[in-house]
């Protein structure tokens, strides 16, 4: 049990207290610098057990996460999924092509209807639906009595834990051919309706969709931010004379920006991803014209097609722009003076 | 702030609110009726439809002929659907499917989570950074689907229940959460057990467990919500039909309105409605998270901060 007499406290005070190990000279404030100078065997003995907690989640993550970044090499083959129900023996004997599904993405009409897609859909929902949460936060925050509060939240939160193909099995429900809509305007005489398979108004169902499910979870992190504000700010401003607008607008709408900036920036980075599962479920339905978006046209050429080549060609394009939207989201945020994903 | 922390001690009124501040202007009726109003809409917009599910799943077939399709009124309430649907057979074998896949799944899960995030819940163990930014960086990129697919192909999960788990066992996401949760624990406490002979696996057993009991039920619900809900994974690597858990054969049944197998009969003879018979596997898809959800509400907020402010 040696290592068990190494000094392992987070707190310095105890580190300076029982550390016979150490390098020379460890008291003081700098001793978080001296603790660096263990050595590595000690520190192995020490924490091995530490280590190989970490070991399955971390074998679990490089296996899912991050091998499969190799295989972004069949983008560059014409990928015969055939050869082998291994992998790697269908990559080695699979004909490179260099940039040739690139060359054939760019110039695919399916492939920008995609693109269009997707970045519409975003708007729409950046725009229909990012201030929907805040809005319902600060009217929540408003409500005084507890019993009210924690039922509406509760009520709120609810179809967030719902699955996709329940969310859109209530809709066809409701909205469908055979719904009840339809079967109201049938009733009363008129045409009944089925807004689940119109391509004209299927980004808007799509928001619509993604309201229903997610728009009341999202209040959960602006109810944080707003019950960390200080009530002594709201006192000290209606002191001064503020108002019930102003003291919104000076006191609880800066306390939020933070969280909007990370949001938003979180929102940007991720704007290539909209719904891949909510959307592919119901492409069939709609048609690849207005519901096709990056991920289901990835989804199309590969899983549907056995195109691999081609599809994880428009998937790594998916990703590097991805990558870089995030990367430059966190910078814009940086330089705004927000904190960003990660701090600089 | 005083007239609210001396109130005098007694059984609170639960449904009644809490004296205001002095400085705060009393709400105008106006003001409290437009938030009343929008308020009961949201719940409403939300609760109105899963109210409509349930009845007529529980509706007779005559009634759902009368009233057109959906019924909003219960009448003459009949479980016919879910005895039909629970009597063997296809629905049966799914549901079974996806609560063992959710029990299996969210035990491991949690098992991996937990000992990654205690594993990581000291700054000056070996390896922590490197560690930690491992994890880390996965949340900015995706290695895409083809390749994800290639590799579960490759290492031989498909048609396997494996596939349904392994690749989505670990969300770095919650690791933090439960991370940033155990790093709060008080360091003397951890040191006196480990003076007093303790070690790594006792101490996070004994002690740290049991003071993380609400971060544990929030990230073990989000877990066992996501197996409960997934179905991509299970439509790319399974070809088995009859492997299928719940949610997929859900889409069968009302994405594409085929019947059950086996039930396509009575359907047609007319004992069944095709219609109550989709309602009832929804509440079955429903129920579960609906019933649990609630208990754990209360912990939300304090799991999500610790998991964002934790870097």
């Amino acid at each position: 049990m040696s290592h068990s007499t190494v000094p392992r406290s987070r707190t310095e005070a105890d580190t300076t207290a029982k550390t016979p190990v150490a390098s020379g000279g460890t008291t003081g404030p700098r001793d978080d610098k001296h603790r660096g100078r263990l050595g590595l065997r000690i520190r192995f003995g020490r924490d091995r057990v530490l280590l190989l907690m970490t070991l399955p989640a971390l074998v679990l993550v490089l296996l899912f996460n991050y091998v499969p970044i190799l295989g972004n090499i069949v983008a560059f083959q014409d990928y015969d999924p055939y050869i082998s129900d291994n992998g790697v023996v269908s990559i080695l004997h699979s004909p490179w092509v260099g940039l040739r599904n690139f060359q054939s993405i760019f110039a695919d009409s399916a492939f920008w209807n995609a693109v269009k897609n997707t970045l519409v859909l975003f708007f729409l929902q950046l725009v229909l639906y990012f201030p929907l949460p805040i809005l319902l936060a600060l009217l929540i925050n408003s409500v005084v009595r507890p019993r009210v509060r924690a039922v509406a939240q509760a009520v709120l939160y609810l179809p967030h834990f719902f699955s996709w193909v329940l969310v859109i099995a209530v809709f066809q429900q409701l909205l469908g051919g055979a719904g009840l809509l339809s079967q109201l305007l049938r009733q009363h005489g008129y045409d009944g309706l089925d807004i689940m398979t119109d391509p004209s108004t299927f980004k808007f169902l799509i928001t619509a969709q993604s309201v229903w499910k997610d728009a009341g979870w999202g209040i959960i992190v602006f109810l944080a931010a707003l019950a960390s504000v200080s009530p002594d700010l709201y006192e000290a401003a209606a002191m001064d004379g503020a108002g019930r607008r102003r003291r919104m607008w000076h006191v609880t709408l800066p306390a939020l920006r933070p969280v909007i900036a990370l949001l938003l920036v979180l929102r940007v980075g991720d704007a290539l991803t909209v719904g891949f599962e909510q959307i592919l479920l119901q492409r069939d339905a709609v048609g690849p014209g207005a519901a096709e978006v990056l991920d289901t046209f990835v989804w199309w050429n590969g899983v549907r097609n056995q195109d691999f080549g081609y599809a994880a060609a428009a998937g790594l394009i998916k990703g590097v722009v991805s990558l870089g939207l995030v990367l430059a989201a966190n910078k814009v945020a940086h330089l705004m003076g927000e904190q960003g994903v990660y701090k600089k | 702030m005083t007239a609210v922390t001396d109130r005098p001690v007694r059984e609170p009124r639960r449904w009644a609110a809490p004296p205001r501040p002095v400085w705060e202007e009393r709400p105008t009726r106006a003001g409290l009726a437009g938030k009343g109003l929008v308020l009961t809409l949201a719940c409403l917009a939300i609760l109105f439809p899963l109210w409509i599910v349930v009845v007529t799943s529980l509706s007779s077939r005559k009634t759902i002929d009368e009233t057109g399709g959906l019924v909003m009124v219960p009448e003459g309430i009949t479980f016919i659907a879910y005895e039909e649907l629970l009597s063997g057979g296809q629905v049966t074998r799914a549901a079974i499917v996806s609560i063992l896949v959710t029990l299996v799944g969210t035990l491991f899960s949690m098992t991996v989570s937990v000992l990654c995030a205690y594993g990581l819940s000291r700054t000056d163990s070996l390896g922590h950074r490197w560690i930690l930014m491992t994890l880390l960086a996965t949340m900015f990129f995706s290695a895409g689907l083809i390749p994800t697919y290639l590799l579960v192909q490759t290492l031989g999960l498909t048609d396997t229940y494996l596939a349904l788990i392994l690749p989505s066992a670990v969300s770095v996401f919650n690791i933090l959460v439960l991370r940033g949760f155990f790093m709060n624990i008080s360091p003397e406490l951890i040191d006196s057990a480990r003076i007093d002979g303790a070690g790594d696996l006792r101490i996070l057993w004994q002690i740290v467990m049991p003071l993380s009991r609400a971060v544990l039920a929030v990230i073990t619900l989000f877990y066992a919500v996501g197996y409960w809900s997934a179905w991509f994974n299970a439509s790319l690597y399974l070809n088995d039909q009859s492997m299928l858990p719940l949610q997929n054969v859900m889409i069968q049944l009302v994405q594409k309105q085929e019947a059950p197998v086996g039930l396509a009969q009575s359907i047609k003879t007319g004992q069944l409605s095709g219609l109550a018979v989709q309602m009832a596997v929804m509440v079955m898809a429903l129920v579960p998270v609906a019933v649990l959800s609630p208990f754990v509400q209360k912990h939300f907020k304090k799991g999500m901060l610790t998991g964002a402010v934790k870097g």
